[in-house]
């Protein structure tokens, strides 16, 4: 079971916050696994980790600084990710790119359910993390993860390319550990869908009271 | 939000030379204050909404007032009541002027439309609609414009509580195909009429909100027969943030916070409006070194958003080595920009009294470098692109406006000048060390996409011949004002323009003597862009819509705010 991946560009120890990251492959590896099919993983992981497709998602400033990370400086494509999609439908990761506000998270969900499986969320600048500067405006979701369940979040307003392509490495670590095979890898629960069944079960709870 | 001043009758025009003689001043040893009321002090003349009307068409026809500037909504609380701040301009003669209008009714506030004099009114009246609730009589078209049409209640009024009655809806958002009118009827009454949007057997296809093309989140519905556009309908609000909102929680360093992420390509442009309009309203006269580092600063902000206009348009047309190009050079900007100011795109530079830090040691060697090597690889760009018959072909003679069109419409900034319009807040009125320096104003005659694209690509060049001028002459002095800790500007009502990224960027403010601002509205380069779109597609192909919002070239956060 792989408890350290490598990842190409930069080595295991230093990343910042190897802790968390940690507990996540404890977690995932709770159960065990099988020898053969944990190679069989490895090698998924490997080829999906290194060829991560965004969807082309911008809704403010964010955007602008995605664009600079994609263009010659920053050059995006040595990570494999540099196959923007325009279609959710084809893409694997949705970078929240840019504030986003309470007509458009209806939009942003529809968007997130078109996305076939495996699919990542990275939450990109301090107005997808908690409404950024605008967290006190009255059309403002105060963070995307009331909306669509995150996989890695990077800060900054907008965050600096290396923060961009460190936040993507992260995520490319950890797709690299994830079980394709027999057990479930998703830990970030969908936030809405939990609220939906808290609800149905307050609907049940209640009507075995009356009974 | 409701304070005792609040209740206080609004009368600018009687406050003015009280507001003059307030001490300005904000150190000992700064200038005493000014004897004369503010430079960009606006005292709008009161106009009955009755006599509306007939004032407006008097303007519009016998003075020439063809550029509505400006129309603000406002909420002057109890007294005051709910109206409008119009600001117009006549592009003959230059004379401006501004008027207000008010109902005091909160209830059913009704004011007669202007949508029919300036096109660009239309979408300015149901913005206010939108924001404050005031219905424009005789507008055709009286939806919500930036909220979803299931908003409860008009959230810029001083009396309203927008998050308890809007909480986050996850259905999908109702869309409307009726437009509502309200007509004044000949004893008083209002009545409420609707025409359908599109027809029942119209072919309609939605663009966005989510598409790489629109330039964030905008959404048009598009009526189509065969190719051929008919109308475009856009939808807005996918990033309105109620910037203006906020403002008026936010003490005056704060709200400049805020103006760099409204139109992001603009960031120095935006937040010297806004400084600039307080100085003056404050009678604070900022050095000369500022005056110089503002002005190079806002040429290299325009030059990075050309060169990012000239990428995202080859990107969107498919030519993805010449976006490569432009961003190339663009880093050299953000590189010189990251040195003084520390940020790449969003710079926080300007600050009220000057700058936020004196430029980098480096900064003038790195702006003289930059000079020869963008006239050198600028030729590229036409080697590349520009000059590429596939391009000529797509941008030639489509999407062609008027000059009639592009005033009425009040598209400012590279639009208007592509049709002929001089527009150019540098040269209409000056600031900064615009009067100063010698430079074009350039225009074009054809009006089309290939014409709005030639504009920018010479007005980098322009803008480095600005920068040449001034380089080398910064002279030396403080590059801050001492400030008091907490900013208050006099009572009334301010405007102040810089000439933006893409068009005039206005700031309207009105003070009550209080540290927050009590309205803080920005007239936005890109709403009239974004308005004149339905006129400049039509007729044209479906694929060329994408051409002409391209060199249109809006930016829609600085249209939603």
């Amino acid at each position: 079971m792989m408890k350290r991946p490598k990842i190409k560009s930069i080595p295991y120890d230093d990343f910042k916050d190897n802790e968390t990251f940690e507990k996540l492959v404890e977690e995932l590896n709770a159960g065990g696994a099988n020898v053969i099919v944990r190679k069989l993983d490895d090698l998924i992981d490997w080829g999906r980790s290194n060829s991560l497709w965004p969807l082309t998602f911008a809704t403010s400033c964010c955007g602008i600084e995605f664009m600079a990370v994609c263009a010659a400086r920053y050059d995006i494509a040595r990570f494999g990710f540099e196959v923007t999609r325009n279609s959710p439908r084809q893409a694997d990761v949705i970078l929240v790119s840019g504030t986003i506000t309470t007509k458009m998270a209806p939009v942003l969900k529809r968007l997130y359910d078109q996305m076939a499986d495996p699919k990542y969320v990275v939450a990109i600048g301090g107005c997808s993390i908690s409404g950024g500067p605008f967290t006190k405006s009255y059309h403002v979701v105060k963070g995307v993860d009331q909306v669509i369940p995150v996989d890695v979040y990077v800060p900054g307003c907008p965050p600096r390319p290396e923060s961009f392509l460190y936040g993507m490495m992260q995520l490319q670590r950890k797709v690299k550990v994830e079980n394709f095979f027999g057990t479930t890898n998703r830990k970030e629960k969908d936030p809405i869908s939990r609220a939906e069944q808290r609800e149905k079960d307050e609907i049940i709870l209640s009507e075995e009271e009356k009974a | 939000m409701e304070t005792p001043e609040n209740n206080k009758v609004n009368a600018p025009a009687g406050a003015a030379p009280a507001a003059g003689a307030r001490p300005a001043a904000v150190r000992p040893a700064a200038p005493a204050a000014p004897a004369q009321p503010a430079k960009n002090l606006c005292e709008p003349k009161t106009v009955e909404p009755a006599a509306l009307r007939k004032e407006m068409e008097r303007l519009r026809r016998d003075e020439q007032m063809d550029f509505l500037e400006c129309l603000t909504g406002m909420d002057w609380g109890e007294e005051g009541g709910l109206g409008v701040i119009y600001h117009l301009e006549s592009t003959a003669t230059g004379k401006r002027v501004a008027l207000k209008t008010a109902t005091t009714d909160r209830e059913h506030p009704y004011l007669p439309t202007v949508s029919d004099l300036w096109d660009i009114a239309n979408i300015y009246e149901r913005e206010v609609y939108d924001f404050y609730g005031i219905i424009f009589t005789g507008h055709p078209d009286m939806r919500r414009i930036f909220m979803r049409e299931d908003w409860v209640g008009f959230p810029f009024r001083k009396d309203s509580n927008p998050e308890k009655d809007n909480p986050l809806r996850m259905t999908n958002e109702p869309l409307t195909d009726l437009a509502p009118c309200y007509t004044l009827e000949a004893d008083g009454t209002v009545r409420r009429s609707e025409t359908p949007i599109f027809g029942e057997d119209d072919y309609v296809v939605n663009l966005g909100p989510q598409h790489p093309s629109t330039h964030g989140v905008l959404h048009f519905r598009i009526k189509l027969e065969g190719e051929t556009i008919k109308k475009v309908d856009p939808i807005l609000g996918y990033i309105h943030r109620g910037v203006e909102k906020l403002n008026e929680s936010l003490t005056y360093p704060q709200t400049l916070a805020l103006t760099d992420r409204l139109d992001y390509l603009g960031a120095m442009q935006n937040r010297h409006a806004l400084c600039m309009c307080i100085e003056q309203a404050m009678g604070v006269e900022v050095s000369e070194r500022v005056q110089y580092i503002r002005t190079i600063m806002d040429e290299l902000q325009r030059i990075d958003s050309h060169i990012l206009f000239f990428s995202c348009l080859c990107q969107d047309l498919g030519a993805t080595t010449a976006f490569l190009y432009g961003f190339r050079d663009r880093e050299k900007i953000l590189d010189i920009f990251e040195e003084t100011c520390g940020g790449r795109l969003i710079l926080n530079y300007n600050t009220i009294g000057g700058v936020m830090a004196d430029i980098h040691p480096n900064f003038v060697k790195r702006v003289k470098e930059f000079i020869p090597y963008m006239r050198h690889n600028i030729q590229e760009y036409f080697d590349v692109f520009i000059n590429n018959v596939i391009f000529r072909n797509r941008a030639e003679g489509v999407g062609v406006l008027s000059k009639e069109q592009v005033i009425s419409f009040g598209c400012t900034g590279g639009t208007g000048r592509a049709s002929g319009w001089h527009n150019d807040v540098r040269k209409r009125m000056p600031y900064a060390m615009y009067g100063k320096v010698d430079f074009k104003e350039i225009t074009r005659t054809e009006g089309d996409s290939f014409a709005r694209c030639m504009i920018r690509m010479d007005e980098i060049l322009e803008s480095l011949n600005i920068i040449e001028q001034l380089i080398d002459n910064i002279p030396e002095g403080p590059f801050q004002e001492k400030m008091k800790p907490i900013i208050k500007v006099p009572e009334g009502t301010y405007y102040s323009a810089v000439e933006g990224s893409r068009g005039e960027f206005g700031v309207l403010l009105e003070s009550r003597g209080d540290k927050f601002p009590y309205r803080l509205h920005y007239r936005s380069t890109g709403l009239p862009l974004v308005a004149v779109m339905d006129t400049a597609c039509s007729g044209n192909m479906i694929a060329d819509l994408i051409t002409i919002g391209g060199t249109v070239d809006y930016v829609v956060p600085d249209i939603d705010r």
